[in-house]
């Protein structure tokens, strides 16, 4: 057998640096192309909206409800220091924290559990904390609804038992169980991706230098994994901090969280301004989050 | 190869153990708590007084309902495929080459998916109340569908990214090497490689669009009701079992694409 | 600067499946490809060797298409392709760690070429079954590569390449993901195909045995530069400069000073005998090869190799069997002369004194760069 090639070929242009130069503004003119539905639709429906509620949190809300775009103040920013939006805030962060503490105190020992597992339980494992992670976040914050509820199955248990009928629902101990309960996945995965990396002889070693087991968890195991611990923290405070759906269904009048009231602001209180001021707030504090995130060198989910 | 971590033993194993177990039924049993109550024959939702179908029956018969989840499918569907394809384009853009805004593009790529609902919902009323100032259209499935391709381009990106940076490039160029043209070399080695990591971003944004209820709530008209936004309206006015079993469909719904992704996962590691 | 090869002349381009003139290739800053010339013959089986950063692999990716040079004239078959894309030219690659495709299993990734080319679908399975058959892989056609051993998928790489008749075909460190026993294998299994098939084969490779036992011609690179294009023997014993003399074999470099074109000055004053087309004066090196070195007990240096002779003390020895390696210090270096141990004079032990001698043809000066 014989081969040749048939298909006859032209002479083409000698390369030349031009020619080099022009090839490569023609590869990035087509990874532009390729990037600039997505870059433009992004420019247009979200940085713009981000620019429009930094300058309404900037504006001045007149007499019927209405918002002028003249007269530039920083009054939004001013009324942050009410002692009314400070106990707001105050409550936020703090069940914020509050939810944040309680998802690493549950996530660890699972994750560190999952990560001493066999590979086929451990995938198991994992495919059912992804599971919660993809349904319907507010079809779970309603089942808690109807467990919590005065005639639910929790109470009619506590009842049987004769701790007598629990009354959960509408305070912030079923806010926080709920944004556990949603936030909870997102605590366990990164907690997981991290532990799974250790050298499980590292954790040998530490013992075999007489380290016991709290002391090689403190020592070894606990600063490997803070990667994990920072991003999986971050992961949860941030929803938690804005969340809206969950107080909103669970909590009560007295429970107003920040997402909550950034709502009320548009939607009732008609104060677009100060609404735009909470929103930047929130944004700012979550970009703060965000950059220590990153220098941690934590990746995205 | 590193070692894997070994088990505890004795109480600290049996901690651990009892610890799983706690997460599993906490993750777990309220949604089967609910499943059970939405066969309920009782008025109150969390009582149980007996089985019957009848919610479903009035789910079936309601028309609002059935609006709902029309006007789901069609945003979800719409924006799906949108954010596909341009969250497609970008990812391929971002892993495959470089031009000038491309850090700020990365950047910008990255904001909807840490952006709380919230804030987003904020941004998006504000811009289409100014943009209708301008233009003067109605809210209602465009505003709904255009503001969920704008976060879901961005969890889009990030899944198929994840698969292209897997893909290895030489494969292209073995492409070219065999006198495929840059198209046939998307088309036939590019683009089946990175399939699954299509589909997984796809079934993210399916879900997420049939998830969202803050961002819609903000930028609905009149006319465009969501199921979620249904359902979250009537938990405020008060719970009737219907919304019992609705929300039941819409578990099934969830669980059902994420049988899919299951799929599209292992059809993943088939081809790696 | 002496050549060993034929760079340099001028040649009719049509006589050459590849040929280069003036090629460089720059990455921003850095100089992968530095104005290197390089004709390859039709039907020659040749080597691109050098330590990995050198260049050779550009080179091959710019005969390939996959890179365009920065300036520089390329030929194939005495066509100009420097600016052509890969799908429009006629040379096909075999890539390292192979590149199949691992959604297609092998009768796809065989016909592929063929497919892209607009032959149709029955007619590319009927030639891609050919090559399957001369790379014996029958039977396997349908498997996936990830179902296929190293050396398999080496063979697919390879029918997937010449199905399409190329008229070059480039190898990109095609054994170096194969362990040693199948490496040797395929190294006569290639180089048996290339002869039977007449097709140019341009092979790049950091492994000189590899490229020594193979080609018939080597170009060895060095930091983007064409060092040397030569036959194996000719890089052996005729390097050009210091950097080939150390990269093929093993060597003593000895730094000196031509005196005249007969009579260079080692380091330490030593005058030793060694015909050299340098000026006086130049810094050079004296290669000599461990095997071409001989020694004896202090004096026993035969008459006629006086010229070429160093006196020096045995520092350690080393038994492998078929041969001896003594390490002996001459002053202010130390050598490694082998000797077979069959025949051998009385075994030398450390500390003994003793004279190295050499032939009058077996050293080789180099410029020391």
């Amino acid at each position: 057998m014989t081969l040749t090639h048939n298909r006859p070929i032209a002479d083409t242009a000698v390369a030349t640096p031009e020619f080099e130069a022009a090839n490569e503004r023609q590869k990035r003119r087509r990874g532009l192309l390729l990037a600039l539905p997505a870059y433009a639709y992004l420019v247009l429906f979200f940085a713009v909206p981000l620019g429009i509620v930094i300058v309404y949190s900037f504006a001045t809300r007149n007499r019927f409800g209405g918002t002028d775009l003249t007269g530039w103040n920083i009054d939004s920013y001013t009324a942050l220091g009410d002692s009314l939006v400070r106990q707001v805030l105050l409550r936020s962060i703090t069940l914020a924290v509050i939810t944040t503490v309680l998802c690493l105190v549950i996530a660890y020992p699972l994750a560190y559990y999952m990560a001493t597992r066999r590979e086929s339980v451990r995938n198991l494992m994992l495919v059912f904390v992804m599971i919660p992670f993809w349904t319907n976040f507010l079809v779970r914050n309603y089942a808690w609804y109807v467990i919590l509820g005065t005639d639910g199955p929790l109470s009619r248990v506590t009842e049987t038992v004769g701790i007598g009928e629990t009354r959960l629902l509408f305070t912030q101990s079923a806010v926080v169980l709920g944004l556990v309960y949603g936030f909870l996945p997102f605590m366990i995965l990164p907690l997981y991706a991290s532990i799974e990396r250790i050298d499980g002889r590292l954790l040998e070693a530490s013992r075999d230098l007489y380290a016991s087991g709290f002391q090689s968890f403190r020592h070894v195991l606990l600063p490997l994994s803070m990667p994990g611990v920072v991003a999986g923290s971050i992961l949860v405070f941030i929803p938690s901090l804005g969340a809206y759906v969950t107080p909103e269904i669970l909590g009560g009048a007295k429970t107003t969280l920040l997402g909550s009231y950034i709502v009320t602001q548009f939607l009732t209180a008609r104060n677009l301004p100060f609404g735009a001021a909470l929103s930047a707030v929130l944004m700012v504090i979550m970009l703060t989050a965000t950059i220590v995130y990153f220098r941690k060198g934590g990746r995205t989910l | 190869m590193t070692g894997s971590i070994t088990e505890p033993r004795g109480v600290t194993r049996r901690l651990l153990q009892a610890n799983a177990w706690f997460v599993y039924l906490f993750f777990y049993a309220p949604i089967v708590l609910l499943v059970i109550f939405s066969f309920s024959d009782s008025r109150n939702v969390g009582v149980w007084g007996g089985f019957t179908l009848d919610w479903y029956g009035d789910f079936a018969a309601s028309e609002p309902t059935k609006d709902a989840l029309w006007a789901s499918l069609q945003i979800a569907a719409v924006s799906t495929v949108v954010a596909v394809v341009l969250g497609t384009m970008a990812a391929l853009a971002l892993e495959r080459f470089t031009f000038r805004g491309k850090k700020v593009f990365d950047a910008l790529l990255y904001l909807p998916i840490i952006i709380p609902d919230v804030t987003m919902a904020v941004m998006m009323l504000l811009f289409f109340a100014e943009a209708s100032k301008l233009f003067g259209f109605t809210k209602g499935f465009s505003t709904i569908t255009l503001s969920h391709i704008a976060f879901s381009i961005s969890f889009v990106s990030v899944v198929v990214r994840a698969r292209i940076a897997g893909t290895d490039q030489r494969l292209e160029e073995a492409a070219m090497d065999l006198y495929a043209s840059r198209w046939q070399a998307f088309r036939h080695v590019t683009l089946p490689l990175i399939m699954p990591g299509i589909l997984g971003g796809a079934l993210l944004a399916l879900t997420l669009s049939l998830d969202d209820v803050v961002i819609t709530q903000f930028v609905t008209g009149p006319g465009w009701t969501t199921l979620p936004v249904l359902v979250f309206g009537l938990i405020r006015k008060g719970v009737t079992p219907l919304i019992n079993a609705v929300s039941v469909v819409m578990l099934v719904a969830s669980t059902g694409l994420v049988g899919l992704s299951l799929i599209a996962q292992r059809l993943r590691s088939d081809t790696s | 600067m002496r050549t060993g090869g034929d760079t340099g002349e001028d040649r009719t381009v049509d006589n050459s499946a590849v040929d280069i003139r003036g090629v460089t290739k720059r990455f921003g800053d850095v100089v992968a490809v530095d104005n290197i010339d390089l004709s390859i013959a039709d039907g020659e089986f040749f080597a691109m060797l050098g330590p990995s950063g050198c260049g050779k692999t550009t080179t091959l990716r710019m005969i390939a298409g996959l890179e365009f040079p920065t300036e520089g004239s390329l030929r194939i078959f005495g066509t100009e392709v420097g600016t052509l894309p890969p799908n429009k030219r006629p040379v096909n690659t075999v890539f390292q760690n192979y590149a199949l495709f691992p959604h297609m299993n092998v009768l796809d990734n065989v016909g592929f070429g063929l497919r892209m080319q607009g032959t149709g679908k029955a007619d590319a399975r009927r030639q891609a079954a050919e090559l399957i058959e001369l790379v014996q892989l029958t039977g396997m056609e349908q498997r996936k590569p990830s179902q296929l051993s190293g050396g398999q998928q080496q063979r697919v790489a390879l029918a997937r390449a010449l199905v399409n008749r190329p008229k070059v075909l480039l190898l990109d460190e095609p054994l170096g993901a194969l362990d040693l026993k199948l490496r040797q294998e395929m190294q006569t299994e290639l180089k048996s195909l290339q002869r039977e098939l007449g097709v140019s084969f341009v092979f790049v490779t950091h492994d000189q045995e590899e490229a020594l036992t193979m080609s018939d011609r080597i170009a060895v690179m060095h930091d983007g530069e064409l060092l040397q294009v030569g036959s194996a023997e000719e890089l052996y014993e005729r390097p050009v400069n210091r950097f080939v003399a150390d990269f093929i074999g093993q060597t003593n470099l000895l730094d000196a000073t031509v005196l005249d074109e007969d009579m260079i000055v080692l380091a330490n004053g030593t005058r030793v005998m060694a015909p050299n087309p340098h000026p006086a004066g130049t810094k050079v090196a004296m290669s000599l090869r461990p095997e071409a070195i001989r020694l004896g007990p202090r004096g026993s240096v035969p008459a006629e190799h006086e010229a070429t002779s160093l006196p020096g003390v045995v520092a350690a020895m080393t038994y492998l069997g078929h041969a001896l390696v003594y390490r002996v210090n001459i002053d202010w270096l130390e050598l490694e002369v082998r000797t077979e141990t069959v025949g051998a004079q009385d075994r030398l032990q450390p500390g003994d004194e003793v004279t190295l001698w050499w032939d009058r043809t077996a050293d080789w000066v180099v410029p020391d760069e």
